[in-house]
């Protein structure tokens, strides 16, 4: 399998005028064209400082990102990025809104317009191109975020807490949606969470990170098996306790 | 349960309406209708007071005026031609101040939001100039710019931009971080930013700045016409109070509220236009 995104000993530290505060420390991680990867670890430990880093955003202070063997200097049009809330903009309707990155390349062709349509046609959301983000579920503006992020056809989609803001029920049927639509569009995803579960259900590879400064501790292979895997199917497989469990004990939460 | 029977009497009563919600609608209306009779009632009650003290002679007429003798200045001065004059020229000043006022506010808050230094040099000015009493400056702009409509606008100005500057930038500035880092993820400048977030976002913002710069527009006007001016409202008022003409000061007052009210309605419908549209 080819090697899409490479990390080369990420180092990274914030300043301030009351020091210096270490956030990762000597990462090296390389993942896979295709692979759904999962960052898991405890709160504060830099896991979206590394996304950042990946897209472009932040310049490590040490260490280098490869992306198909290129180095990463800036946002890169073969990067997606999806945050933690959609943030569809409330004054721009659905088809608007999918626009925005387009618009911002400065890449809004009749072509891409067509994508754009075909994707919103496929995902269910096409007779809502021409209504404002207020008329629809939760579910389905995480989905039109998504979208956003598709039709600028990047090849890895990063995945920040991209979850998070949803309640828990219309967080598992998100997560099989999005899923499938990232399977479907054969796309390499780098999902950072703190939802373990998550973790597990979604991804082929789960990486563990240390408390501050952030560092790889462990890596798992999930494996379930599973024809036609699901987050939701997966969550039913037997072994999935025992996987939770171990990374549980691996982060060493205390209250 | 509701669609059940929409359908089973579809065929007898096209909108079916159940008695409890006719009874509460009935009740609301009847609320509203309450609502602006008493509103009314104020109204004609105190002009008619107003009216029969001074008919009777109970208060002086002389320093109180009455509504008939209001309705006959405005004839007069109708009939002289000199009404309409003095009422377009007050709201050209205004319109002109409170205009220019947002315009102005919002370009530089779009300059301090782009630059931190500049920013960060300009916070204490900007904080002694609020503070301080614009109306002290009148005699600065009379001096410096003369004593007519411009001196007047500058006055409205001083005593807008300060506030809209302040108001516009702060909007800027509470808009989630997130919005600005989606726009960055697809490689967009900080042009692209203030234009894609920023300033749709801030459409709110800026059209509230608009409403509270309609108020203090009206005050730098009068006060700007109370100093300088050869006709307008605010000259009709001063001058009817130094030649002890009530009449001349209570109709301008009169015309006065109803000129501002309705340019204030004018902005809260231009708001709707705007931004109601948008996010129904």
């Amino acid at each position: 399998m080819k090697v899409i995104v490479e990390l080369q000993n990420i180092g990274m530290k914030y300043q301030s005028l009351n020091g210096e505060i270490p956030a990762l420390e000597n990462i090296n991680l390389e993942v896979y064209e295709g692979e759904f990867v999962s960052i898991v670890g405890p709160s504060g430990c830099g896991k979206s400082t590394l996304l950042s880093i990946i897209s472009g955003l932040l310049a490590p202070t040490s260490g280098n990102v490869l992306i198909e063997g290129e180095q990463v200097t800036g946002p890169s049009k073969k990067v997606g990025y999806m945050l933690q809330k959609d943030h569809l903009f409330d004054w721009r309707t659905i088809m608007q809104n999918v626009l925005l990155g387009l618009e911002i390349q400065k890449s809004v062709t009749p072509s891409a317009k067509q994508y754009a349509e075909h994707l919103l046609r496929t995902y269910g959301l096409i007779e809502f191109a021409h209504k404002y983000p207020s008329q629809l579920s939760g579910g389905m503006r995480q989905r039109a975020a998504l979208i956003r992020t598709l039709v600028t056809n990047p090849q890895i989609l990063l995945l920040d807490e991209a979850f998070s803001a949803l309640d828990y029920q219309t967080r598992l049927a998100v997560n099989d949606d999005i899923y499938d639509i990232i399977k479907k569009e054969h796309k390499t995803a780098i999902m950072v969470t703190h939802d373990i579960a998550e973790s597990i259900s979604m991804s082929d590879r789960v990486i563990v990170l240390t408390r501050r400064p952030g560092t790889v501790k462990s890596v798992h292979e999930i494996n379930f098996q599973l024809d036609n895997r699901t987050p939701l199917k997966s969550r039913k497989v037997p072994k999935f306790q025992n996987v939770f469990e171990c990374i549980w004990k691996e982060l060493d939460v205390h209250v | 349960m509701f669609s059940l029977r929409q359908k089973d009497n579809s065929d007898l009563v096209p909108e079916t309406i159940s008695l409890e919600h006719k009874k509460y609608l009935k009740s609301v209306q009847r609320q509203k209708l309450l609502v602006r009779f008493t509103q009314i009632m104020i109204l004609v009650l105190a002009f008619g007071l107003w009216e029969l003290l001074a008919s009777l002679k109970i208060v002086d007429p002389f320093i109180t005026s009455q509504p008939s003798r209001i309705i006959k200045t405005i004839n007069t001065l109708y009939q002289e031609g000199a009404l309409l004059h003095h009422i377009y020229i007050t709201c050209l000043e205004t319109i002109i101040g409170f205009v220019l006022g947002t315009v102005l506010g919002t370009v530089i808050a779009i300059i301090l939001w782009w630059s931190d230094f500049i920013s960060k040099v300009a916070e204490p000015y900007l904080v002694i100039l609020n503070s301080l009493p614009k109306i002290a400056l009148g005699p600065i702009f009379i001096v410096w710019i003369g004593a007519g409509p411009a001196a007047i606008i500058a006055m409205t100005l001083a005593i807008s931009l300060i506030v809209t500057i302040l108001e516009v930038l702060n909007g800027f500035l509470v808009i989630d971080k997130e919005k600005i880092k989606l726009v960055q993820t697809f490689g967009g400048t900080k042009l692209q930013v203030m234009t894609k977030v920023i300033l749709p976002a801030s459409l709110p913002t800026i059209i509230n700045a608009l409403k509270i710069n309609v108020g203090l527009s009206w005050v730098g006007v009068i006060v700007g016409e109370f100093l300088v001016s050869k006709a307008g409202l605010g000259y009709l008022i001063v001058y009817g109070g130094q030649v002890f003409k009530l009449d001349l000061v209570m109709t301008s007052v009169l015309i006065l509220c109803i000129a501002a009210a309705l340019m204030y309605q004018g902005v809260v419908y231009l708001e709707k236009l705007l931004i109601t549209r948008h996010r129904e």
